[in-house]
Formats: C-alpha cells, structure tokens, sequence
C-alpha cells in the first residue's frame, strides 16, 4: 500500500477514530437516558424504553461483534494490514455492550437478582444461549492486551481467540429465538454471520488445495 | 349524503359530543392527567400516533353512517374500573401491535391510515338463524355505547389500562341468533393487500383469525369496542370494530372485524397456527404458566407517568378471576393454555 494518506490514515486516525465509533452507541444511549429520567422528553425511547434499551444494547452487542468478523475478510481482500490493528479493540467493544445487555437485563428485568437470573438461564434456552455466549467472551476480553499475547504466546493466544466463531454463532442463535417471529433483524444478523463464516471456510479449502496445487 | 345523516337519530344523539371546543377541552384533560403539560415536543416527535387523535373530526359520520376515526363517543360510564390511571393515549395509540401493518410497534401507527374503514360491513355466517351482512352501524346500536376501563396485557409482557367504549358482545351475539348447535364463535379480521403493507411479509398467515368459546363469549366482560378515550376507535387499535376480552392476552382480541362465525367445532386461531406451543386457543392470563420463553409473573406498565416503565404482578385472570373462574372450573389451566 503505497497510498500516503491511507497510511497515515492507518498511523494516527484510525485507532482513535474507531474508539470513538465505539463509544457513541454508549454516549447516545446516555443521552436518551438523561433527556427521559430529566422529563425533557419521557419517551424519547417510545413507550417500553426499558425494552428498547434492551433491544438496542443486544443489537448493538452482535452488530459489533459481526463487525469484528469482518475484519479479516476485509484485509485479505484488500491487502491491507494495518486494519487488524483495530480489531482487538472493536472485539472488546462487542464485550463491552454485551456486559451491558445483561447488567441491563438483570437490573431491570431481574431486580438485581442473581437467584432469578439463573432460574432463566436454566428454564429458557435463548437466555442460556446468550449467557453462554458472553461467558465465552470473558475470557478473550481478559487476553487482549498486548502482555497477553506476549504471555501466551501468539499459537495459544490464537487458539484461545478462535472461540469468536463458535461464541457469535451462540450469540446469533440466542437473538433469532428471542423474537416471535422469525422475522426483520434476527434473521439478517443470521445470514451475515453465516456469509463470514462461509467465507472462512472457503479460505481454510483454498489454502489446503494450494500445497496440492504445486505438487502437480 | 350529508343530509342524510342529519336525519339519523344517532347522529343527532352524537352531535352535541361533536363540538370542538369540547374536544379541546377533554384533550387537555388527558394530558394534563398524565403529567405531560408543556412538553409539546414530543407531539411533534410523534406525529404519525398523535395527528388522528388530538383534533377529533369535525364531522363524526362516514360513509358508513357509522362514526369514523377519532370522532368524539357518547358513552355511558360503568362500574367497569381498574385501580390504576389509564394509561397516556398517545402510547395506546402510538405502541400497538397489528402486524397487518408490519411487526414494529410504531408501524400501525404508521401505515393504518391506508385502511378504508367506511362504509363497513360484517358477514355473519355459520351456526346461525341470522347469516348475512349486516353495515357496522345495524350490527352496534350507538345509542347504547358504554365505557369500561379494563386492563389490557399483551402476552409480551406489558400491560395498559384502557378506556373502552363499545357494547357487551353477549348482547350482540343474542341479536345474531346462533343456533343451539354452536359452541364457538370466530372472529376474522378485515384484509387488504393494497391497504396493509405488513400482510406482504412472512409472518402470519392471513387473514388474523381469533375465536372463543360461546360461553366464554356471552361472560358479562368481552366488549365489541368502538371506541376507547372518548372517540371511535383509531384504525391502527383496530378500527371500527374490535373485540376486549380483559381477562385473556391481547392477541385473542380482534382488530378491524369483518367476519363473525359461529361454529360447532373449535375454530384454527392464527397465533396458535403460527406456533401452537407457545400460544394456545385460551391464552388466559395466567402469572403462573410461563410462555415458553419468558415469565409471566410481571408486566411492564405502559403510558403510566413519565417515561420509564414501571413493572407490576400480574394477577390471575388479569385481575377477573371473580367474573371468569367459573367458566375454566375442572380444567388443568397448565395444560390448557
């Protein structure tokens, strides 16, 4: 990439500028909070706001999530390397607003309690689903610093990370039967995810055909 | 056209309810009721759920004879009453679910406009002495409108309290004649392809179909409602004409009816077709059978005060367990649900 500007792009806006993307969803929620308990505009949020806080931290949670996914694809497609610089930081983004999703969900939905929220998981498989798929995130959030890595080592570190498949799949699974009909946004998560999946094994395919390739 | 309903007597009953300034008036009311005095902005947040209602029409009588959306309702008060304020109307009006007009709550609200709600007619077929259609304003007599505030839960868990104006639906069933071989009563909702753009998507099958058991129905609470908040009901809460029954989930309600028919056997309904075991033909409110995916030991209350949405117990039967208990006596309510 012989591009200046993409590169100094790449050096000194891209890291910030993606922070602040991830942050937004937050600031915006904050501020609908603040415009609705303030009375300046009740329902600011429609009339179920705590619904749609839900809604909108799990939506935003797997949108982050699907982006961290597409990063790879993207910098294999265009060649570019510095992209995966971000994508450990968009990938704790996802963490950070599925953590919320649940806090959210266990605050007002559950009254802080910890007894009822586990009577859910174990009654209701979409609840058990999305549990299970933030449990998994914990540990790729606690590893993602740099000393991490380091620690690890970048084979385990990798092996550890290639959790985000099976974790996203979890994720996806727990937002299609949550709905009454499979329907709208569910359903749309559902096919990219599956698209960026495919397209890893596509790639996982080509790679062992290539060795095979040359032989002849 | 006009001159002829000047001559009809429910018209001229309807007229002295008709005058703006009353209208006016009764809207402050409403609002200031709920605490919502000076916070103007939102009406204009929300134009598509607040424009039909804040100025009742001037003239009440449509092409049907019958009074079209948001005319003002003359209604006798009952004893009908829950504990709590109704709720706000622009969240009765503004967070529906008619998924005719597309799944969102807002999207009612949205594209029920595109309804044609006059002139109106009902077919009445089935176990009957009485088939045939009859226009909505020979079905409903209007002279005999009352208003009951009831509860209203959605299986999704939230609930509003809600100012109905119709007539008893035993009454009206009386007048239809079922013959002594019918045992049930189905309720089939009007369909437009051209005038509900949610029916082109795959979610239910159509047309919306609900039912209940003949007694259930001639029990003293299910309303065939016209009307709720002092008008004709908007189209998007399922204008001109609509079953309540309070003490079962919001879904065994029907918007907009068309179709009324009587039958020996228990009818298909449209949630139960979708996923039968989620949703079963009596989807009472019951707080202690769970809907497979969530709790029904609370609600949600909205349109209360302010913004953020309380949450509250359900009770059994919605709160109707004296008038309604009866008709489930022997029955596992576990199982049938």
């Amino acid at each position: 990439m012989a591009n200046p500007y993409l590169r100094a792009f790449g050096k000194h806006w891209m890291k910030p500028l993606t922070l602040i993307a991830l942050i937004a969803p937050f600031a915006y929620l904050a501020v609908l909070w603040t415009l609705m308990l303030t009375n300046t505009d009740p329902y600011i949020m429609g009339f179920n706001p705590v619904q749609w806080t839900h809604r909108y931290l799990g939506d935003t949670a797997i949108r982050v999530l699907l982006v961290t996914l597409v990063i790879s694809p993207i910098r294999d497609i265009t060649g570019w390397q510095p992209i995966a610089l971000i994508r450990r930081r968009i990938g704790l983004a996802a963490f950070f607003y599925a953590f919320l999703h649940m806090l959210a969900y266990l605050g007002l939905d559950r009254e802080w309690s910890l007894a009822k929220l586990w009577e859910d998981v174990m009654l209701r498989t979409y609840i058990m689903l999305g549990m299970a798929s933030l449990v998994l995130m914990i540990p790729l959030a606690v590893t993602s610093t740099n000393g991490m890595i380091r620690r690890l080592g970048r084979k385990t570190w990798d092996r550890l990370h290639w959790l985000i498949y099976p974790l996203a799949i979890l994720a996806v699974a727990h937002n299609l039967l949550m709905v009454k009909l499979i329907d709208g946004d569910p359903t749309i998560h559902a096919v990219i995810l599956a698209a960026l999946l495919l397209w890893r094994l596509g790639r996982f395919g080509l790679k062992r055909l290539k060795p095979a390739q040359a032989a002849t | 056209m006009d001159l002829k309903f000047r001559r009809n007597p429910d018209y001229q009953s309807l007229r002295e309810e008709m005058t703006p300034e009353r209208a006016f008036m009764d809207r402050r009311h409403i609002l200031t009721a709920a605490g919502f005095l000076g916070a103007g902005s939102i009406l204009g947040a929300l134009p598509a759920c607040s424009e039909p209602q804040q100025t009742p029409a001037p003239v009440s009588a449509g092409a049907g004879g019958h009074p079209v959306p948001g005319a003002a309702l003359k209604a006798k008060k009952t004893a009908y009453t829950v504990a709590d304020q109704a709720s706000i109307e622009d969240a009765f009006t503004g967070y529906c679910n008619f998924y005719e007009f597309g799944t969102g709550k807002e999207d009612p609200a949205r594209y029920a406009n595109l309804m044609n709600v006059s002139p109106w007619e009902i077919t009445i077929e089935g176990e009957t002495d009485a088939p045939g259609k009859l226009a909505l304003k020979d079905l409903i007599d209007y002279s005999k409108l009352e208003e009951r505030v009831y509860r209203h839960r959605c299986v999704e868990a939230w609930s509003m309290v809600v100012p109905w104006i119709g007539v008893p639906m035993a009454d009206v069933i009386k007048k239809l004649k079922p013959k002594s071989t019918a045992k049930f009563v189905q309720f089939e909702t009007y369909l437009n392809k051209k005038e509900m753009p949610g029916v082109n998507r795959p979610s239910l099958r159509w047309p919306y179909v609900e039912g209940l058991r003949l007694d259930e129905a001639m029990n003293e609470l299910p309303l065939f409602a016209v009307g709720a908040y002092g008008k004709a009901l908007a189209k998007q809460n399922g204008a001109p004409l609509r079953t309540v029954i309070p003490w079962k989930y919001g879904f065994k309600a029907t918007k907009s009816i068309v179709k009324i028919r009587f039958l020996a056997e228990q009818p298909a309904t449209s949630w139960n077709k979708a996923n039968a075991n989620e949703y079963g033909f009596y989807s009472n409110v019951n707080p202690n059978a769970p809907h497979p995916r969530w709790s029904q030991a609370s609600e949600r209350v909205i349109g209360g005060k302010g913004g953020f949405n309380e949450k509250r117990n359900t009770d059994m039967f919605n709160g109707y367990e004296k008038q309604v208990a009866a008709l489930y006596a022997g029955m596992d309510l576990k199982k049938n649900y």
